[in-house]
């Protein structure tokens, strides 16, 4: 009996050694930017001494990081909802309605997927520069968009097929009319691909890095924000702010875990 | 009555296809055009020419920036492909169907620092006052502090841990959806354990390392965060080089011919992987 | 004849479910055997026990006089035909067919010859080449099949492999297994939940239920004598009914039923409830010679609809309100609110214990 768990448990060592071994490769960086949020020192580095909650309260008294968080809450419904606002209604055109050189058009509202975010932003820079228009949060906005609609069009556009087509019909028959089958079908129907695709938007607009750098100049967002605190070296400010920032996501996500499996369980 | 479906067609689609011929179009186009100008003594010249590629392609200073890129994201590429197919082969068949979910969000949980705190992250690790220097010294391995930031490698380290946790989701994803039944026809006709890998689930695990891996080039050739922060200035990589045109110099010109450039890297990768996307169909 | 596979005692539970209870089992060397019933019944999963990919919780399982119980898949002589097919989607169709010779080292040139031979067999000489994908079901399955048979297992185990095709194509297949099976003389074990198709190609049936062995023989044996109550109503539609044992002498029984007192071959208690069934169509409606037959009264018809080859009736006895089903022949019809008179030979009548 003990043998076989012995063996048993052989086998099974390598993989959890493997295992184990890489998560603590992916898990380090995070476990030392957390630890030394907590440092009561200046610098974050070994030895560790605290723990002090004072850079968390740096970070909340800091009325440049503060408007930073506010400016990417901002710029991340705005530019997410804009995204799946015309990411809907391209793909109900697309889906609904015959279009000449459709392929075409579909084409091209996913072709920003294809280029990096670095070139988006640079032709936004220099169009910007050239047309007069001065680097703000809505250009960033306007970059922001450019680069989640594709994603908010394919996801949607996926769920218009003939199921959904059918049901429209449906309501088409029993005599509604147009704007009523678009808000009383189509959108709840859509619904959960439209969470999903602003969820998407917004998650990839806050932590969107370059973009914002390249056109925004006075009101920035919080990864520029933080880009900035960088400049000044190892700091437990950018620790602390990065634990936030992390510990949020990380509830965010459990939230919306416990919410979609909920809603899985109760049907 | 046709004629008026095809304009409602054309009204809901409009807007977006506006925005992106205004704002993604337009730039690109703009781009390329500069590209062909020059920044001389300050000054934006617009007489049309090769000048900018032709630095670019013929000065070391800057076409060294495109082959680091290379370098680098291809030994990036490939060690994060063998660190995150064990790992994901692991989590796929070894871990009981009840705590995979859980294992997979524990391998990729970093994801949701900031892209930019996360590479900051590894600089307090790897710098030389950092927990791996403190560390060694602490152990009485090394006499003094080392710093291992600033440097190639260190630029590879902060891409390997991004980039082996997007192969680990892939290489997963893909594994999991090969149905059960592959390996028991091929334990049926007397494959062993190995044999049944080898031939069965690694080739039909193949697509998954492909898209993975396509991600990691085209992510990783455009980064400026993680190699700005952790490779120092001393060897510049492309998208580097590119920023230290527009922020140092202004030159837009330059900047944007080396963008263009990038970008037309990024379309031929983009392009072979299509055509290998495509035999595999066949 | 010899038993090539014996079932001993398997039993097979997931933590508090029972998906197999003690079943026994012989099968002989060269027989097309089924194992028929609806799903739930276990059928796959002892389908599974003697293919190795499931172990048994207590039980076991010899094939050619070994113990295979423990043994992993690929060391059974055994080769399974899947209900998806299983085609490795990567290789070509030759390629998957040579698999199995691969794995046992067979000689390139030998290889592609017995490949050939087997894609030859099953009628799909020439398409070595394509890819499992470009091929339609039926092919699909004929792949499977040649991949299975190429390394001359003893057993082949097939898991509801005609369920996927239409009609016409399941008839085809079905002639074509037979074919296969008596030409190559291996041991067939197909599991199914159409017990019409386990009939006509199986030359021994199993029906199982709930984990269980109700009934094993020939189908013409399980069809017209079944031994359990499900075994009647599941190979096919029948009028049961119950009664009360009166009496017993020599090897008979005296039973009070709603058609009055019927004396039946058989073993029950006194005064015991045992159920009789006597299937639709040996049910005869009109004035018959009653030599060797018992009047079982009239039948009041409800409905009739048209099967092509009959008439189905139903309506109910006079007498006990009995609900019943009969044939009638494809040139005759009946009237609802008809009144027909309705016999039955006396040997068709049987009795279930069970």
């Amino acid at each position: 009996m003990i043998r076989n768990h012995i063996l048993a448990m052989l086998k099974y060592a390598p993989a959890a050694a493997y295992v184990g071994l890489v998560y603590v490769f992916i898990f380090l960086p995070v476990v030392v930017l957390v630890l030394f949020s907590f440092q009561d020192a200046s610098l974050p580095i070994p030895p560790f001494q605290g723990p002090s909650l004072r850079w968390y309260k740096a970070i909340f008294n800091d009325f440049r990081i503060m408007d930073a968080l506010g400016n990417s809450l901002l710029v991340g419904v705005v530019s997410a909802a804009l995204s799946c606002l015309l990411g809907f209604l391209a793909a109900y055109g697309l889906a609904r309605y015959r279009i000449r050189a459709a392929g075409m058009v579909q084409w091209l509202l996913v072709a920003p997927l294809s280029v990096s975010y670095l070139i988006i932003g640079m032709g936004l820079l220099i169009t910007f520069k050239t047309m007069g228009i001065p680097k703000s949060l809505f250009a960033v906005i306007i970059g922001h968009v450019v680069i989640n609609l594709p994603l908010a069009f394919a996801i949607i556009y996926s769920q218009m097929g003939e199921h959904q087509a059918n049901i429209e019909r449906a309501a088409r028959d029993l005599g509604a009319a147009e704007w009523q089958v678009l808000l009383l079908v189509s959108l709840p129907l859509l619904w959960p691909a439209l969470m999903a695709s602003f969820f998407l938007s917004f998650t990839l607009s806050w932590d969107e890095f370059i973009i914002a750098l390249l056109v925004s100049r006075f009101d920035v967002t919080l990864p520029v924000e933080i880009w900035s605190l960088l400049r000044s070296g190892l700091n437990p400010k950018t620790n602390a702010v990065g634990s936030v920032v992390f510990i949020v996501s990380i509830v965010f996500l459990a939230v919306m875990e416990v919410v979609v499996f909920g809603r899985r369980r109760s049907k | 009555m046709r004629a008026n479906r095809k304009l409602r067609g054309w009204g809901f689609v409009g807007p977006s296809f506006l925005w992106t011929a205004a704002f993604f179009v337009v730039p690109l186009l703009i781009m390329a055009a500069y590209s062909l100008f020059q920044r001389v003594a300050g000054r934006l010249v617009t007489d049309l020419s090769f000048s900018n590629y032709l630095t670019f392609f013929s000065k070391p200073h800057y076409f060294n920036a495109l082959i680091n890129s290379l370098e680098v994201t291809l030994v990036t590429t490939i060690i994060s492909i063998i660190l995150a197919y064990p790992l994901a082969y692991i989590l796929a068949y070894r871990v009981p169907p009840r705590w995979q979910r859980i294992a997979l969000m524990m391998a990729i949980l970093p994801f949701w620092t900031s892209y930019v705190v996360r590479s900051y992250s590894w600089l307090l690790v790897l710098s030389s006052n950092g927990v791996i220097s403190n560390t060694l010294q602490w152990l009485r391995i090394v006499d003094g502090p080392i710093s291992l930031a600033n440097s190639r490698a260190a630029t590879v380290v902060g891409f390997v841990h991004f980039f082996t946790m997007l192969l680990t989701l892939t290489i997963f994803a893909n594994l999991v959806q090969i149905s059960p039944n592959y390996s028991k026809a091929a334990a049926d006709l007397g494959a062993s354990r190995f044999q049944t890998f080898w031939r069965i689930t690694l080739p039909l695990s193949i697509p998954g390392v492909m898209v993975g891996a396509f991600l990691t080039i085209v992510l990783a050739l455009g980064d400026y965060i993680t190699p700005q922060i952790l490779g120092g200035l001393r060897e510049l990589l492309l998208p580097q080089a590119i920023m230290l045109q527009i922020q140092r110099h202004a030159n837009f010109p330059m900047a944007s011919a080396m963008s263009l450039v990038l970008m037309v890297v990024i379309s031929i990768i983009f392009l072979l992987f299509s055509r290998w996307l495509k035999m595999e169909r066949m | 004849m010899s038993k090539l596979v014996e079932i001993k005692g398997i039993s097979k539970t997931f933590g508090e479910t029972t998906a197999l209870a003690d079943i026994n089992l012989a099968i002989e060397e060269g027989q097309f055997f089924a194992l028929v019933g609806p799903s739930g019944s276990g059928k796959t999963t002892l389908l599974h026990i003697l293919g190795g990919f499931t172990e048994p919780t207590s039980g076991q399982v010899l094939i050619a006089g070994r113990r295979v119980t423990h043994l992993p898949a690929a060391k059974r002589p055994t080769a399974s035909m899947f209900q998806d097919y299983a085609l490795f989607p990567h290789m070509s169709v030759r390629a998957n067919v040579c698999f199995g010779l691969v794995m046992r080292k067979v000689p390139k040139d030998e290889r592609l010859a017995r490949a050939k031979a087997a894609l030859d067999m099953v009628g799909l000489s020439g398409m070595s080449e394509r890819r499992t994908h470009q091929l339609s079901g039926g092919q699909q399955q004929r792949v499977a099949l040649a991949r299975a048979l190429v390394v001359e297992p003893k057993v082949l185990l097939l898991d509801e492999p005609l369920g996927a095709l239409d009609l016409n194509l399941r008839r085809q297949m079905q002639e074509e297994l037979i074919h296969i099976q008596k030409q190559m003389g291996t041991t067939f074990v197909h599991v199914t939940h159409d017990q019409e198709e386990a009939m006509s190609i199986a030359d021994v049936i199993a029906v199982m239920n709930q984990g269980r062995i109700e009934d094993v023989g020939p189908p013409e044996r399980v069809y017209l004598k079944p031994r359990t109550r499900f075994t009647a109503t599941f190979m096919g539609a029948s009028n049961m009914f119950e009664g009360r044992v009166t009496g017993r002498s020599g090897g008979q029984i005296q039973v009070e039923t709603a058609f009055g007192r019927l004396a039946v071959p058989g073993e029950a208690e006194m005064e015991a409830t045992v159920h009789l069934s006597i299937r639709p169509e040996q049910i005869a409606a009109g004035e018959v010679n009653l030599v060797g037959r018992l009047t079982l009264g009239k039948l009041r018809v409800q409905k009739v609809s048209f099967f092509g080859t009959y008439h189905r009736c139903q309506g109910r006895h006079l007498n006990s309100d009995l609900p019943m089903t009969i044939r009638l022949p494809q040139n005759e019809s009946a009237q609802i609110g008809e009144e027909l008179t309705i016999s039955v030979a006396r040997d068709d009548i049987v009795l279930l214990t069970r």
